[in-house]
């Protein structure tokens, strides 16, 4: 008879039902991923893009262990103090897994030790800091993305090349460009020990004057320009320097200015013949770049910039080390980390066991201008394993466990 | 350097002293009328350069396009600068004093989510100017015609801005406001036309100024900010309400910025000195000079007593002991109830707690407003890591010490500070603020530079969630009571003598600098508490602590709260900080919504949460009496 408590349970079991799915009454595996939407849009508006495209894909083959992915992601303000508490709430309320993401150094590295504190995995995403998995290393952190040191690296043997002798620099004064200029002069200085570094700026982020640094920069008279600079201050820097011709008869090297995120806006003034690493994505045919192409256009309407393939390769990772492991037990996923192997739009990458960095490459090339556009001409793909210093170097860098 | 390089330094200097100067004085003639000190300055500015760059892709890359471009953007940003004076602050007039500040900082949120809905994310490269793209050779170097321009274009706004002023009638009545705006409203001016109308000269102001980068500066969305401290430097330096102050500051800073970056590194008795790093602070330690040399500026006259157009703050009541002890026992026994994450949140609302009050402490009853409260409790936290991590002194120790190292930092800052008053004294504070953020950032070996400390964690007994909220409400609990005891002790009562009547004070024989300068550390060293606290609950400290961004919070928390209220600034720190945790979590465009939050609360609370809460209460009473 359909009495009342018959027709109640019988909802209750459907609605549980379609709560759970009938694949296999399963929850999805949480991970937490957090990031400074607000501060950075540029570059994190295109990665996150790249988030949704890889838990669609990753879902659509079936997830990992029988059960689907999700990413839940935070905004941590650019902040080391609320990236915290939002990796904190993120375990605690919202029971991931492990954790994902983070841009700036400070806050990488705020996420990196709290990771330690709580024993779980954190993969950082773009922090680009060496001390990251060098000075300031430890068992739970590992980090996706080619570092500072690994693209100045990349750079030290075009540098060299041209034997010039007296080198002018320009950096961001801030962790990022500190440790690019630093990684430069004593690269470049075991290569050309007659190197002559004639001047150096250190505008704050965001703030250049560019003017009066790039009439600084002329008045020391370079034969080249090592620069690290990015965003706002790239387009005023390479706007002041051409009008000023800073640049004739100079060569410029400049980290970053080949990611589109960088290059694009500066459209027909982009700085030609410009050494940079970058990323020229419309002119990659491996097939693993060209079915991640192919999938982000059909998704987003829109070409990738360097931050979707960052996103992507990190939920990418996120899931191959949960397979590997085959447990979401923390032990087990580090265990798996080290050395784990995987496929990126950038090729296979392994996360070394010694140091916890992956060896993502990075494009280098020289900057050209086609139809108003800039783009990177006589690129080559850099694996990361030969950027990197010896393993010795690496394990004195590193803090023993 | 040769003197080829010095004159062309000078240029740059005096170029990039243009566009400050506009915004400045916008903001100088803006603060004169109105008193508000306006946040959202610096949005104005960013959305003349974002409305330059729309403007010019419209009209075509043709001289006539360019100009047309830039007039329209300017005038544009003064509509919308109108729009924000009657849309908002005309509403909140008789609001206490400041309390505009946290309307203006909701539109500063609002604009910048406008901006980047509107936008995109991606800097926009403005076109070089036609007809000036090229460079001119002076002594053999190469300088942009297009700043040549800007050199010259900063003399003739400083000479308009003058004919204004001095020979029309709106420029008197400004001038009348400026230094009583009662009386002007007593003879019969309407205030509200124009108030109106210097927002839209002010903000015309700011968006020429923006506009005018646009071959110089891509539009993106960190401008607002970047600007708005520089804006409020040179306004203070020239004098608040001097144009040719703000004329003279902003060639000053702009042109010791050109030629810091000019002299570059030099070594001096063995030392390597970077003035290019020195860009970072440069015109804050200006700003202190003068202040402390002259303490109305270069060209600023000590300000006519003001009747304010609120009335004098109430008498504050005492928090009643069983209230409080309802409070503590609820306190208590969240964690038994609440999930680990709510435990973790209020920590940080603890922490935030005593940071406000502290910061209430000293701008409400003690009457010296401050915009550098952050450099306490980032110095607090500083010295907690730096005790526990590289003088490896124990855990608890660092704890409790760190409190007196930021209030020993308060004796040395306090001891100018409280020789001046008003805008200026809130402007020395910032100035130190900013003088210790660039030292913790550029003194790697020690402070970690840019990275900051990390691995500062508590000592195991203290290190469950738990256990670590109950230090936090412990350690700032006791300071919140003691601040609110000292309230109605006789120096508190002192103080606020001294912040209604200085002279009357005086002249019953209070020491009252000497009582300011003590109240100053005392505020200092709990705000310093609440940054230890704050430290080892997160185990990393950056020089985000010590940043504005850390000292508008507090401001923020103090005003939402209620600077008129004792309570007022712990809600306003729960407040604040619980909804901007929940809005962030669950919409994209969070900082816009936070702003609508802020702006809805501003407009039908304009004496704060408590403020209002209370004045509904007691009317609530006093109807059923």
């Amino acid at each position: 008879m359909l009495t009342r408590n018959n027709l109640l349970a019988g909802t209750a079991a459907l609605v549980a039902l379609s709560l759970f799915g009938p694949a296999g009454a399963q929850t999805p595996i949480k991970i937490g991923e957090l990031n400074s939407y607000k501060v950075f849009p540029a570059f994190l508006e295109p990665y996150k893009k790249g988030i949704e495209l890889a838990v669609e894909e990753v879902n659509a083959a079936g997830g990992a262990l029988g059960r689907k992915i999700e990413i839940v992601s935070r905004d941590d303000n650019g902040n080391p103090g609320d990236a915290v508490r939002v990796a904190e709430e993120l375990l605690s309320r919202e029971q991931v897994s492990f954790l994902i993401g983070t841009f700036p150094s400070n806050v990488g590295l705020a996420v990196a030790d709290f990771a330690k504190q709580r024993k779980v995995l954190f993969i950082a995403a773009e922090p680009l800091t060496d001390k990251i998995v060098w000075d300031a290393g430890n068992a739970y952190a590992f980090r996706l993305r080619t570092s500072t040191y690994m693209q100045t690296a990349m750079l030290i043997a075009d540098a060299a090349k041209l034997k010039k002798k007296r080198w002018a620099i320009v950096y961001p004064n801030y962790e990022y460009g500190q440790s690019a200029t630093a990684a430069f002069k004593k690269l470049l200085k075991e290569k050309q020990p007659d190197v002559e570094f004639v001047v150096e700026q250190a505008p704050p982020l965001g703030k250049i004057d560019a003017g009066a640094v790039a009439q600084a920069l002329a008045d020391a008279k370079p034969d080249a320009i090592f620069s690290s600079l990015f965003g706002a201050d790239l387009a005023k820097f390479v706007r002041e320097g051409q009008t000023r011709g800073l640049f004739k008869g100079v060569e410029v090297f400049n980290l970053l200015a080949g990611e589109p995120e960088y290059l694009d806006p500066l459209k027909e003034e982009a700085p030609e013949g410009w050494y940079v690493t970058g990323y020229p994505w419309s002119e990659i045919k491996t097939p693993e770049h060209t079915k991640f192409l192919t999938a982000y256009q059909n998704k987003f309407k829109d070409y990738p910039r360097l931050g979707s393939v960052v996103g992507y390769a990190t939920v990418m990772s996120a899931v191959e080390v949960i397979k590997k492991a085959g447990s979401l037990d923390q032990d087990k996923l580090i265990a798996a980390m080290s050395g784990l192997k995987l496929m990126t739009p950038f090729g296979m990458v392994e996360y070394r066991a010694i140091d916890h960095q992956s060896t993502m490459g990075a494009y280098v090339g020289r900057i050209a201008v086609k139809d108003g556009k800039g783009y990177m001409k006589d690129w080559r793909f850099v694996d990361g394993k030969d950027a990197l210093p010896s393993d010795a170097e690496v394990l004195k860098m590193r803090p023993k466990n | 350097m040769t003197f080829a390089s010095i004159i062309i330094q000078l240029l740059n200097g005096l170029a990039a002293a243009a566009s400050l100067f506009l915004v400045s004085a916008g903001l100088s003639l803006i603060f004169g009328v109105t008193r508000i000190v306006n946040f959202a300055h610096g949005s104005l500015y960013m959305l003349g350069l974002y409305g330059a760059y729309s403007l010019i892709q419209a009209l075509g890359r043709t001289p006539m396009g360019f100009w047309s471009a830039v007039v329209l953007a300017a005038l544009a940003v003064g509509l919308v600068g109108v729009l924000i004076e009657v849309l908002v602050l005309r509403r909140i007039y008789r609001a206490p004093e400041l309390f505009q500040l946290l309307a203006t900082f909701a539109v500063v949120l609002v604009i910048k989510d406008i901006a980047l809905f509107v936008w995109g994310a991606e800097d926009l490269v403005g076109p070089r100017a036609p007809g000036l793209s090229m460079a001119v050779e002076i002594l053999g170097k190469r300088i942009p015609a297009y700043d040549l321009l800007l050199i010259a274009i900063g003399p003739v706004v400083l000479g308009v801005m003058w004919l204004l002023l001095t020979r029309t009638r709106w420029g008197a009545l400004v001038r009348a406001a400026t230094q009583d705006r009662e009386m002007v409203g007593a003879l019969g001016v309407d205030q509200a036309r124009l108030f109106t109308s210097v927002f839209f000269v002010g903000s015309v102001l700011a968006g020429l100024g923006g506009a005018l980068q646009i071959p110089r500066e891509p539009a993106n969305l960190e401008l607002d900010l970047a600007i708005i401290a520089d804006a409020f430097v040179i306004t203070v330096v020239g004098g608040l309400g001097s144009i040719g102050g703000a004329f003279l500051a902003a060639i000053i800073i702009g042109v010791a910025k050109a030629f810091c970056i000019g002299i570059g590194t030099v070594t001096w008795f063995g030392f390597e000195i970077s003035f290019s790093k020195l860009t970072l602070v440069v015109e804050f330690l200006i700003m202190a000079v003068v202040l402390v040399a002259r303490p109305y500026g270069l060209l600023g006259k000590p300000q006519a007593v003001q009747r304010i157009a609120a009335d004098l703050a109430p008498p504050l009541t005492a928090p009643s002991w069983k209230i409080a002890l309802v409070w503590v026992v609820l306190l208590l026994g969240v964690p038994l109830v609440a999930d680990r994450y709510i435990t973790i949140m209020l920590t940080d609302i603890v922490c935030f707690a005593l940071f406000a009050v502290s910061l209430h402490f000293i701008m409400g009853p003690a009457g010296m407003v401050s915009f550098g409260h952050a450099a306490y409790f980032g110095l607090g936290a500083y010295a907690a890591g730096l005790l526990f991590k590289r003088a490896g002194l124990p855990m608890e120790a660092a704890l409790l010490l760190a409190p007196l190292c930021a209030g020993a930092f308060a004796v040395v800052y306090g001891w100018f500070c409280v020789r001046l008053s008003g805008v200026y004294l809130a402007m020395l504070t910032l100035a130190f603020a900013q003088i210790s953020w660039s030292i913790v950032f550029q003194w790697d070996s020690v402070t970690g530079g840019s990275n900051g400390v990390f691995g500062i964690w508590p000592s195991a007994w203290l290190a469950g969630k738990t256990t670590y909220y109950y230090l936090a409400l412990a350690c700032c609990g006791t300071g919140i009571a003691l601040l609110w005891r000292v309230l109605f002790s006789p120096f508190g009562a002192a103080l606020r003598a001294g912040r209604d009547s200085p002279l009357r004070a005086e002249a019953i024989g209070i020491d009252l600098r000497g009582f300011q300068w003590a109240a100053f550390v005392l505020v200092g060293a709990l705000a310093g508490l609440a940054g230890s606290v704050y430290a080892f609950s997160k185990g990393s400290i950056s020089p985000s602590t010590i940043s504005i961004g850390q000292s508008t919070d507090g401001l923020i928390m103090v005003l939402l709260g209620g600077v008129e209220t004792l309570t007022g600034p712990v809600v306003g720190a729960a407040v604040y900080t619980w909804v901007r945790d929940a809005v962030a979590r669950h919409t994209e465009f969070w900082r816009a919504v936070m702003g609508g939050i802020i702006l809805l609360i501003v407009l039908l609370f304009p004496q704060g949460l408590v403020g209002g809460l209370k004045a509904l209460f007691l009317r609530w009473k006093e109807q059923r009496a």
